[in-house]
């Protein structure tokens, strides 16, 4: 596995732990627990998008000409996987929890399926495609978490 | 470096599964329904041609049916690969396995030799169009994980299981002269051992921790555990044929080994899923769970006809098949059906009308299954039919509880295909004005 690969994909496992205790705690009304829990995640989902969306897929299209491709359909997932965001951030503050535990499962499906196919296949090809320049895009994903 | 047409927006239309997914409930409520009409006679032996007749309706309609439908949509997502012509190579698998299960079921009840030679022809076709499909895709994806693995022996599994099922349905029909009675146990063994456990193994491994936010499976099971098997499965075979006391040890050796190997797939997964990250309660898992169990049990109770010199009674056999085939194997699918039907349902809607307030979410799908009062319907039903292997007595009120179960599960994935049409309705009418 590539060391962007690997970065990644950590993220990845990173995000669904802190989105696993922010759903448990609304299924149990811990509310006061849930909103730090779920902050977390929200920032933690962002900020990963973001190194994809700045640094790795511009990189990928340049590298490879794949432009419009595979990058542009996870740029499409991240858009879908807002719009859900969103809906979590109103039924948190509304303290809906039927409608947060609904819209946290259809997340938790789509942002799964969205991770398989970054794992298996164009965080592969990017590892491959981006051998040389893996130095430099891990300082560039790791500036973005400095700046947030 | 690059695959050719590389793209992610390779996912196949919604009718592409969920024709399959709508059909094999009635194959399930047809064989259901058969053993409620024939009653004990049809447990009176794993070959009378009744049982023969439920027992495929069950393979061929429900299982093959939902597990070649779950593959046209999973595959272009575990492996990045676009399904070329889906529609197409969804009529020509789906229409001929739909006409191919009826004949063979026709052909057992009735005995007459068209119907086996109709069957033969429509299998073939079926099982031919989709195992093509399926090399050419496994061929584009260059770097398989696990699950493709598990996928590339489920297929080499599948090629046996259906020549075989040649060459007996040609020697039922009066055709053929072959040494029946080893291949009447091999074919069963490979399609259910074989076909069936190595791709649920396969996709287990990357779907478990997938949904349920559990650890990996260990590397030292995933690489070694799916090819062990497809090798125990070969050497079950050559035992059967090798004469004197070397088959035989070589045989019982085998399946041995077989036994082991689904005891430490059971053990593991019931361990990650009970270490899940993720604690909100999903009925899913728990049929997940309740075939996990079933399974470890049929590991340990197909331990004993190894044994035993002098075979064991046929009820003991009838109750391990059902405990394989509507326990473990019909459990795993459905919780599998359970997740994949609403999602798909959700993700094809919301893709097609992004800004539309009216797309009801997985859980609200979900939630009008009732799966909660399924499962345990199911386990009551499973739970009657393998009694009904020692008292025949029970077979009909099995068959009852399994028709329940059938028309249940028919009319749950009937209400996702309802969604999916009122909502797009409603979408297109909104974008007419």
């Amino acid at each position: 596995m590539s060391r962007i690969s690997q970065y990644l994909s950590a993220e990845h496992y990173q995000c669904d732990t802190l989105f696993a205790e922010a759903e448990s705690a609304v299924a149990e009304a811990r509310w006061e627990q849930a909103t730090p829990l779920y902050g977390e995640f929200r920032i933690e989902t962002e900020q990963h998008f973001r190194r994809e969306e700045e640094v790795l897929f511009p990189a990928f299209e340049q590298a490879t000409g794949l432009v419009g491709g595979p990058t542009e359909f996870m740029r499409g997932e991240h858009s879908q996987m807002r719009r859900l965001l969103s809906r979590l951030d109103h039924a948190l503050s509304s303290r809906n929890a039927e409608q947060f535990l609904g819209e946290a499962e259809t997340l938790l499906t789509l942002m799964q399926q969205h991770n398989l196919k970054e794992e298996n296949v164009l965080y592969r090809l990017a590892g491959q495609a981006l051998a040389g320049e893996t130095d430099d895009l891990l300082e560039k994903m790791q500036a973005l978490e400095a700046q947030a | 470096m690059i695959p050719i047409g590389l793209s992610f927006q390779q996912a196949p239309p919604i009718s592409v599964p969920f024709r399959f997914f709508l059909t094999a409930p009635l194959f399930l409520l047809a064989a259901a329904a058969l053993l409620f009409a024939q009653g004990p006679d049809l447990m009176a032996s794993r070959h009378s041609a009744a049982a023969l007749a439920a027992t495929h309706l069950l393979t061929l309609g429900f299982t093959s049916m939902i597990m070649c439908g779950a593959l046209l949509q999973l595959l272009p997502v575990l492996g990045g690969v676009p399904l070329a012509h889906p529609v197409r190579v969804a009529w020509l698998v789906h229409a001929p396995l739909v006409a191919g299960t009826i004949c063979l079921a026709m052909a057992f009840m009735s005995g007459h030799a068209l119907f086996f030679h109709l069957a033969l022809g429509f299998l073939s076709m079926a099982f031919g169009c989709f195992g093509l499909w399926l090399v050419g895709a496994l061929r584009k994806i260059r770097e398989g994980g696990a699950s493709i693995q598990g996928m590339r022996a489920a297929l080499a599994a599948l090629t046996v299981t259906v020549a075989f099922g040649l060459i007996l349905a040609a020697a039922r029909s009066g055709g053929l002269a072959i040494p029946y009675v080893p291949l009447s146990a091999l074919h069963p063994l490979w399609g259910l051992g074989g076909w069936t456990t190595l791709l649920i193994l396969g996709l287990a491994y990357q779907l478990i921790p997938m949904f349920q936010l559990t650890a990996h499976y260990p590397v030292r099971m995933t690489s070694r555990l799916i090819p062990a098997l497809f090798l125990l499965l070969t050497g079950k075979t050559l035992g059967a044929f090798v004469p004197g006391s070397a088959g035989q040890a070589l045989s019982i050796a085998a399946s041995l080994g077989l036994v082991a190997g689904n005891l430490w797939f059971a053990a593991v997964t019931w361990q990650l899923l009970s270490r899940r990250r993720r604690k909100v309660p999903d009925t899913t898992l728990q049929f997940w769970r309740l075939g996990i169990g079933l399974l470890a049990l049929s590991a340990c109770m197909a331990l004993l006809p190894e044994l035993m010199d002098d075979g064991l009674p046929e009820s003991w056999l009838l109750m391990l098949g059902v405990c394989v085939l509507p326990g473990f194997i019909l459990c795993v699918i459905q919780g599998m059906l359970y997740k994949i039907v609403p999602f798909l349902t959700w993700f094809h809607l919301q893709s097609a009308y992004p800004g539309l307030g009216i797309v009801p979410n997985v859980r609200d799908i979900h939630a009008r299954f009732h799966a909660d009062r399924q499962l345990a319907l199911l386990a009551v039903a499973i739970a009657t039919l393998a009694a009904s292997s020692w008292f025949p007595q029970l077979a009909r009120v099995a068959g009852l509880l399994w028709m329940i179960h059938a028309a249940w599960l028919e009319i749950n994935v009937l209400q996702a295909a309802h969604i999916f049409r009122r909502v797009h309705r409603v979408a297109r009418m909104r974008t007419a004005h």
